[in-house]
């Protein structure tokens, strides 16, 4: 192809990465969800989906919000199998998603929220790949904490391909982290199993094997994929390691919760819909 | 099929056992008599053991079935069912299970309790029926419905003795005292690769139920369960086939790992 063309469908590329990142931004703004990034841009691939979603990024950060760490997605084989891909794939976390536990969210803060039950990883030193061993990972992590992760699609009715969801950051809503730090040398996370419980019903149940053999391969995955993109997990990041069940739907009202074996519970309280109606 | 003629819980039971040993499934019994009811799966499936042991086999145990709420859901019931278990479906540790014998077998990772004392109904709690639980161990069950494509109704496979086929124990004893049994982990490999998990909450919130229902649905039927019986509580995962040739392992937290390979 000469080059000239080449250009033209680069800028025709950047231009409909551009607009897709804007209709995801208006998603968030008000509430209303957007149709597949896919309808629009059928010839984005994943990595126009990372640039979509880094567009997202640069404007929070503009806006006054930092990167406090990443999540880690599609790490289930199920997940994987039905987004017909064998790679998990990465979302960033920022500061304004981290949601304390005992105070009620607002389900209306989200469109479609679900809620999964993880692992948290939180780093006492920088990470960075291409290289990363699960021995590096384990070194760097300084404590892991019960986690759950709301997600949360800005693609209506969930109807996402890989590209979808990458370009909307992997479907990240809110993360609420559980209050008691444990070692990474104190748990077998491969066997430690996990329940989740919606509104005193067990939702689901799941053991840390279930995410990509084990959780620690989550970390080593990120670091090794975000080294060679320059990027560096630094001290203090939270990486979420990718759920250890499937997702349980929620709606206004609901309390949901997740037990660890080995690290306790984390909880949260989605607020009562007349308490919504009252904001 | 012969005649419409009048079903008896002999000629069902007799049809089902035919249907294992030449390995050739037949169709739902349901289908066939519409009027056999749950009262009359029982009868059967009660006859089917005595023709078990009447040709040697002794009752070892236990199985229970329809314990996850997706399966109560599937077949329209809020309550497991009971099953019997004879040394004949007992495999030894790391298998050979012998699926030219049988019709389309599938396998799920069971939490499995060896009984220290009798156990009767009614009345019987959780907490009571943890009591009487001398060890825990983790197992892999192999059902295989001798009805086609495993279509049946509840009394069906009532009849068909829950689907009973064979089961593996795993080679860790542990003491129930102090085991969080609702947090116990399984993963589930099938050929090396992670194909679901679950924990012990997935069997009726915590298996100690399971053994305490069993413990009371058999006093109706006029059974107790004996010392050093073995109970299978219900199918942590769902069932996954069994194909020539897998090997299939079940991970436990604490239970050590249980394998099978399918000949």
């Amino acid at each position: 192809m000469p080059t000239g063309l080449a250009g033209q469908h680069d800028s025709r590329t950047a231009v409909l990465n551009a607009e897709a990142a804007e209709r995801l931004l208006a998603a968030y703004a008000g509430g209303e969800p957007a149709e597949p990034v896919i309808e629009r841009h059928p010839a984005a691939d994943v990595s126009d989906a990372y640039a979509i979603q880094r567009a997202q990024v640069v404007r929070w950060i503009a806006a006054g919000d930092q990167v406090a760490g990443y999540k880690v997605g599609l790490t289930s084989r199920a997940m994987q199998l039905q987004s017909n891909v064998d790679q998990p794939d990465y979302g960033h976390l920022m500061r304004s998603m981290f949601a304390p536990e005992h105070v009620p969210i607002p389900a209306t803060m989200f469109i479609q929220p679900r809620v999964e039950p993880e692992v948290a990883f939180v780093l006492s030193r920088p990470l960075r790949g291409p290289g990363v061993t699960i021995a590096d990972a384990v070194c760097a992590i300084d404590c892991l904490l019960p986690a759950l992760e709301i997600i949360d699609s800005r693609i209506r009715d969930w109807r996402i391909t890989i590209v979808d969801t990458i370009a909307d950051n992997a479907s990240s809503g809110a993360v609420v982290l559980g209050g008691r730090p444990v070692s990474p040398r104190a748990i077998d996370l491969r066997l430690a199993g996990c329940v989740l419980y919606r509104n005193g019903e067990i939702a689901a149940t799941g053991v840390g094997g279930a995410v990509l053999g084990s959780p620690l391969n989550s970390l080593t995955w990120l670091a090794n994929t975000l080294g060679p993109l320059g990027v560096t997990l630094e001290a203090g990041h939270v990486v979420l390691t990718g759920s250890m069940t499937r997702a349980t739907p929620v709606a206004p009202g609901d309390r949901v919760s997740a037990s660890f074996a080995g690290l306790g519970s984390v909880s949260v309280q989605f607020a009562p819909e007349q308490q919504e109606a009252a904001r | 099929m012969t005649s419409q003629g009048v079903w008896t819980p002999e000629v069902v039971a007799d049809l089902l056992l035919t249907a294992e040993s030449s390995r050739t499934p037949v169709g739902s019994v349901t289908g066939r008599w519409p009027d056999f009811d749950l009262a009359a799966a029982y009868r059967t499936q009660d006859v089917g053991m005595k023709r078990r042991t009447a040709r040697g086999e002794r009752v070892v145990g236990v199985k229970l079935g329809l314990t996850s709420p997706a399966k109560q859901r599937q077949m329209q019931v809020d309550t497991p069912s009971v099953a019997w278990l004879t040394d004949a479906m007992e495999l030894p540790p790391a298998t050979v299970v012998p699926r030219s014998r049988l019709i389309h077998p599938r396998a799920e990772p069971e939490i499995v309790f060896v009984l220290g004392e009798e156990l009767a109904g009614p009345g019987v709690t959780a907490a009571r029926a943890m009591h009487a639980v001398s060890a825990v161990l983790g197992g892999i069950e192999i059902i295989d419905s001798r009805y086609s494509g495993f279509r049946f109704t509840l009394p069906d496979v009532i009849a068909d003795n829950n689907s009973s086929s064979r089961y593996v124990t795993g080679s860790v004893q542990v003491n129930p005292d102090g085991f969080d049994l609702a947090l116990e982990g399984c993963l589930l490999e099938v050929d090396g690769q992670v194909v679901d998990s679950a924990t012990g909450a997935a069997v009726l919130g915590n298996p100690a139920h399971a053994l305490a229902f069993a413990a009371n649905q058999l006093a109706e039927r006029g059974h107790a369960l004996q010392p050093g019986w073995v109970v299978l509580t219900g199918g942590l995962t769902e069932a996954v086939p069994l194909a020539p040739g897998s090997h299939i392992a079940a991970h436990f937290s604490h239970l050590g790992s249980v394998v099978i390979k399918a000949d």
